[in-house]
């Protein structure tokens, strides 16, 4: 990839690549995500953090098409998304999972490959006569899945299994597959899961210059120190709602978001607890897990 | 088998165990110049001195094989250099003597029920017997060799040519001569020899060797099997019984390839396959030039051929839109409905219950041959000497369907398309969130399969002279879906063999006629418990199988580089 810039990033914070607005998640009688709005701009590092079950992957799974959600509206460069998690990928949104969920029985090459699937035209006519459109094709989309795979640093793994890649091996080829779709947004769920501090360390740097090539990346992460690093803004999200929207200072300092992650001494606990939702809401919330 | 003996003890009796092992394979060797049958009438006729019937010449190679294991590695360690690993000797010659024991064992029990009693047995049979126990007793006692090497020893190109081709010549002769065994005893011994013949070679490392040759030399194997499959009919004498028997397999086998990318390549399970080639078969009856058919309008076969398929794929649209949204367990059932639904609408289709179209229960006889480009199918003529019969002639135009159904096959698998299936095969919901439009390519694969099966369908029609609906029950899916896994799922080698066995066994073993299912299930059985990735395996779905074995995963990861089997869009696929 020869068009890694090392100049400095620029967030055009005029335009709006991704705007969710009153976004509300219900199954049945428990509220998820309860009307959360965020924006997100072109180049721009985007955080969303909060503790378990704070609704953070359920929000995700309503930006990528995976969940419709109950009320609200997501829009990507002023459209409105469409429901489907490939037509998702077609606008220009990729993501990668929690759970890793590579294609284990498939080479890393061809992991990333299948990434290229909405950008590429083949069809079966193509294939079965091996029509110029076919091979053309076939090495292009080859090359450029080898570049992407050196862009991750996975340059000498293209032909192994991926399910016999190392753990942190395996989440870098996840977001070259994603990377593969040529998103504008790529949105990561907790790259750095399970991850010791050298790899995270990678993971940021990496991050840093999938943004540098133009991206806008929205990232779920637990790691603290991690996350406000890397990120201009960041979104804590507790209980499905937003407790508190803004710069890394702005949120770190917050001290409602300290006592989400770390709880608030017992005698304070009735006083300032900002309004809290039904308590429904949370599946098995860990205090301290960050 | 597996008979635990402690290694002291092995290594204690290794020169007495191989010495009464020489003897036991002896004993078998010089057996088959004594008679073994003391009547004429089982089996080919046992009853010589000295004078071994081909079954006998076949057996004994099983005993010559564990004499030569045995007896080879007497010369030493430094004379044997790289050899000595190259082959496991021991395991092999163990392998040989069981084999033996197999077929001496099957050969006895059919003089026994042929004749009535093993008073028949002559004195030869009973020496083979002991012999073959001598020697597996005897091996036994032999030390494990090692993993053999035998693949990883330089081999100049023109060897492996070579070996594949005279491979490919001793194939054609086994079918040959397995095809010409009328007598379900015959054929069993024989069989049974032929299986152990391929344990040993897989036990001695040949297998290793000749996978790697076969992908060194991908186009002369695949152009080598072709004319071997082209020259079968010349070993026939213009014998219709056998090409008859030979066609139907390339149907079947040609029907086996479509459910294979449903079944194989995306993982969806189809139990109602069978209406595919239904459809097919009763598109071109009703369009065929047959008295009985029912619509006034004859194109010829090229045109049938293409609407017949496309009715089937059309069949497929329709079963597959609203039912592929669901999957596993339920589209087995919802196809599973399909198929008899085709069925029992074939059989309604008499004109008494809505239009006459297939004349109901009764079907529609009496098709004629097929005639493409002035060329009658039904017409015998003879080439090179040989009557080149009715069937010869049906059992070529498949081989031509066939080659164009692997073309398709191996082009679409290792595509854009081909890899969307297997994203959707290894995880549904990740392959439909990085772009892949999981619902179009199911319906795809849906479609294309059926449009196959409803060309090989038309082909059958003209083949099978009459079209009724009771040849299209669910037995029949099963089938097709048992060649599929048994063959081994996803690849094509591996259809084509178990398509073979599946429609072979039953004609050649009529002798069983009600056991013969039963059969089928023991050996399926069997398969699931020790080869659950069938036959050949398809490199990915062994994985699947065996998802806990990190060894196997690494291995084959070997062979994925070393075979150059990653998307190198220069040497995959066939060029037209």
């Amino acid at each position: 990839m020869s068009q890694v810039a090392s100049a400095g990033h620029h967030v055009d914070t005029g335009t709006v690549l991704l705007e969710a607005s009153h976004v509300t998640m219900r199954f049945g009688g428990l509220t998820a995500v309860n009307d959360v709005s965020l924006v997100v701009h072109p180049g721009e590092i985007f955080g969303l953090i909060g503790p378990n079950g704070a609704g953070k992957t359920t929000f995700f799974n309503c930006l990528t098409g995976l969940y419709k959600p109950t009320s609200g509206e997501v829009r990507f460069a002023g459209e409105l998304l469409p429901p489907q998690p490939r037509l998702v990928v077609r606008a220009g949104m990729a993501r990668t999972f929690q759970n890793i969920r590579l294609f284990h029985n498939m080479t890393a090459l061809e992991n990333v490959m299948v990434g290229m699937y909405t950008r590429t035209k083949t069809n079966a006519i193509d294939a079965v006569f091996r029509l110029p459109r076919h091979r053309r094709e076939e090495v292009e989309s080859t090359e450029r899945a080898r570049e992407l795979l050196a862009f991750v640093g996975l340059t000498a793994s293209a032909d192994m299994l991926s399910r016999n890649l190392p753990y942190g091996d395996q989440r870098r080829l996840e977001i070259a597959r994603a990377l593969a779709t040529e998103p504008k947004l790529l949105l990561l769920d907790e790259p750095t899961a399970g991850m010791n501090p050298q790899e995270t360390r990678q993971a940021e740097d990496l991050i840093f210059r999938i943004r540098d090539l133009g991206l806008a990346v929205l990232v779920i992460e637990h790691d603290m120190r991690f996350i406000f690093n890397l990120c201009d803004r960041v979104c804590c999200l507790v209980r499905g709602e937003v407790l508190v929207q803004g710069s890394g200072d702005v949120v770190q300092n917050d001290p409602r978001v300290i006592e989400a992650y770390i709880g608030s001494p017992a005698e304070e606990l009735p006083s300032t607890k900002p309004a809290t939702p039904e308590p429904g809401t949370e599946d098995g919330e860990g205090p301290a897990d960050a | 088998m597996r008979v635990v003996i402690p290694d002291e003890t092995k290594v204690r009796f290794r020169y007495p165990a191989r010495a009464v092992g020489i003897a036991g394979a002896v004993a078998m060797i010089v057996s088959i110049l004594l008679p073994w049958s003391y009547g004429s009438d089982a089996l080919d006729d046992m009853t010589f001195y000295g004078a071994p019937s081909p079954l006998q010449l076949f057996f004994v190679i099983l005993p010559v094989l564990a004499l030569l294991l045995l007896a080879v590695p007497l010369v030493g360690k430094q004379r044997l250099g790289r050899w000595a690993k190259a082959l496991a000797w021991n395991t092999s010659a163990k392998t040989a003597s069981l084999a033996a024991l197999g077929v001496v064992v099957v050969a006895l029990a059919a003089i026994a029920i042929e004749l009535g009693g093993l008073i028949n047995v002559e004195p030869g049979g009973w020496v083979a017997l002991v012999g073959a126990v001598l020697a597996v007793a005897a091996t036994l006692f032999l030390p494990d060799s090692p993993e053999p090497t035998l693949d990883r020893l330089k081999s100049p190109r023109w060897l492996q040519i070579t070996v594949i081709a005279v491979l490919m010549a001793v194939l054609l002769f086994t079918a040959a001569y397995a095809l010409s065994l009328d007598d379900a005893g015959d054929f069993l011994v024989f069989a049974a020899f032929a299986v152990g013949i391929v344990l040993v070679l897989r036990q001695v490392g040949a297998f290793a060797w000749l996978g790697l040759a076969a992908a060194n030399n991908n186009r002369v194997l695949v152009l080598s099997a072709f004319v071997v499959a082209f020259a079968f009919p010349f070993t026939q004498n213009g014998s219709d019984a056998n090409m008859s028997i030979a066609s139907q397999v390339l149907i079947f086998a040609a029907t086996a390839l479509g459910l294979n990318i449903v079944v194989g390549l995306v993982g969806l399970l189809d139990l109602g396959y069978i209406a595919f080639l239904g459809a097919g078969a009763f598109t071109a009856a009703v369009l065929s030039e047959s008295a009985f058919a029912t619509i006034d309008f004859h194109p010829p076969f090229i045109v049938t051929v293409l609407i017949a398929g496309t009715v089937a794929s059309l069949l497929g649209l329709l079963i597959g839109a609203p039912t592929l949204r669901v999957s596993g367990d339920y589209l087995a059932i919802v196809t599973l409905a399909f198929g008899e639904i085709f069925r029992i609408t074939m059989n309604n289709l008499d004109g008494s219950d809505g239009p006459n179209l297939t004349n109901g229960s009764s079907g529609i006889p009496g098709i004629p041959d097929l005639n493409l480009f002035g060329f009658d199918f039904g017409d015998p003529h003879v080439i090179l000497g040989v009557d080149i019969g009715r069937f010869a002639n049906y059992y070529w135009l498949m081989l031509v369907v066939i080659a164009m159904i692997i073309v398709v096959f191996m082009n679409l698998n290792y595509s854009r398309i081909g890899r969307g299936w297997v994203a959707i095969r290894e995880d549904e919901l990740a392959a439909e969130a990085m772009g892949v439009n999981t619902f179009a390519l199911k319906l795809l694969a849906f479609a294309g399969g059926a449009f196959l099966a409803g060309v090989a369908g038309a082909v059958k029609a003209h083949h099978d002279v009459s079209v009724t609906p009771e040849q299209y029950v669910f037995l029949e899916s099963a089938f097709l879906l048992a060649a599929v896994v048994l063959g081994g799922m996803g690849t094509v080698t591996g259809v084509l063999i178990g398509a073979t066995i599946l429609k072979l066994l039953p004609e050649k073993l009529r002798f069983f006629s009600d056991y013969r299912l039963l059969l089928f299930g023991l050996l399926m059985v069997f398969m699931m418990r020790f080869r659950p990735e069938g036959i050949i395996a398809d490199e990915r779905r062994q994985l699947e199988f065996h998802a806990e074995d990190e060894e196997l995963a690494t291995d084959v990861e070997e062979d994925l580089i070393t075979h150059h089997a990653h998307f190198n869009p220069e040497r995959k696929g066939f060029e037209l």
